[in-house]
């Protein structure tokens, strides 16, 4: 076996192959595990995808979110264990890869997305 | 003092903590087979240590002499040999394979191999100096600055920080931790960094821990 092939077999035991198929401009449902104080629970983060990064086991979504006024935006590494789950709630219509000017728009109407019906949830 | 082993660099990726699944940077590293190609004693050589032979090659590749040497322990043609100093070397004989399960899943290594070449590197690549203004009618974009005052001494002093050749340096990375190691495959995953690019050949032993007789 040559390198490649080897560093894929390791990584292989980590992916995950239960995620759904996520597309830029989509809102999701992330269920991310805590730890408080030795208890482990779910929380949910919902919110706009805006951005993906990278490939394979070190594949990132961003997700944004408006709460209280104020933008928040987390990062998920989509194969890490405390990422629980993930449900795709709406697909949007967007024609940019990553949706960054979605910071610079201020209110409730600018920063919807459009749906979109052609693809299934 | 104990056996370690030599191995090539693979790549790098990340794995995750079942328990508290924190992403953990690994470097994957092939590590042997090694086969023993000679056994020094204090009778022979006076000292004792083991030589590994590492990465079988076509005998073409080796001159008469290095083929010698190694028919001598019945080993194939290797490309690279490697002396480890022992307190004692009873327990292994001529031909033994040494193997990635020397080692174990949390114990530190110290890795050694050559670093990246960066060639004829300036200033600011190989000893990390401020770069000048680039604009503003600025000349000094990447020059060194001052080298030192004037008629007295007269001379740049021994030792001051110049551009030229950086890396390909032999380099100890020092108390890595042993991720894994999947015995079928000769493989190890070793916490973090190693020296050089993929493919580079790294020599793997035991962390050296200071004060601990090892």
């Amino acid at each position: 076996m040559n390198a490649e092939a080897i560093i894929r077999s390791i990584e292989a035991e980590y992916i995950k192959s239960d995620l759904p198929v996520i597309h830029i401009g989509d809102t999701v449902r992330v269920g991310v595990r805590i730890k408080e104080g030795g208890k482990e629970r779910v929380q949910p983060y919902e919110g706009t995808v805006i951005a993906r990064r990278h490939g394979g086991i070190n594949e990132t979504i961003t997700v944004r979110k408006v709460f209280q006024g104020v933008g928040v935006e987390r990062v998920f590494l989509l194969h890490s264990p405390r990422v629980d789950s993930i449900k795709v709630l709406r697909r949007g219509k967007v024609r940019r890869a990553k949706l960054f000017y979605l910071r610079d728009r201020i209110g409730n109407k600018a920063t919807r997305i459009k749906q979109r019906f052609d693809r299934s949830l | 003092m104990s056996v370690g082993i030599l191995g090539t660099k693979l790549g790098m990726t990340q794995i995750f903590d079942r328990e508290t699944g924190v992403a953990i940077p690994v470097t994957v590293v092939q590590a042997g087979p090694c086969t023993v190609t000679q056994i020094k004693t204090k009778q022979t050589d006076g000292y004792e240590a083991l030589q590994l032979g590492y990465e079988s090659v076509k005998p073409k590749a080796l001159s008469k002499p290095e083929l010698g040497h190694l028919e001598k322990a019945g080993a194939s043609p290797l490309r690279h040999l490697k002396e480890y100093r022992l307190s004692d070397v009873s327990a292994y004989e001529l031909g033994q394979e040494i193997k990635a399960d020397i080692f174990s899943a949390g114990q530190l290594v110290d890795v050694s191999g050559l670093t990246i070449g960066r060639g004829f590197a300036g200033y600011q690549k190989r000893h990390n100096f401020r770069r000048g203004l680039m604009s503003h009618g600025s000349k000094s974009h990447r020059l060194p600055g001052s080298t030192g005052p004037g008629t007295t001494p007269g001379r740049i002093f021994p030792g001051k920080k110049m551009a030229g050749r950086y890396g390909g340096t032999q380099v100890t990375i020092r108390k890595l931790e042993v991720v894994r190691i999947d015995t079928e495959q000769n493989v190890l995953l070793i916490r973090g960094s190693v020296p050089g690019k993929p493919g580079t050949l790294l020599n793997i032993r035991p962390a050296n821990i200071v004060g601990q007789a090892a």
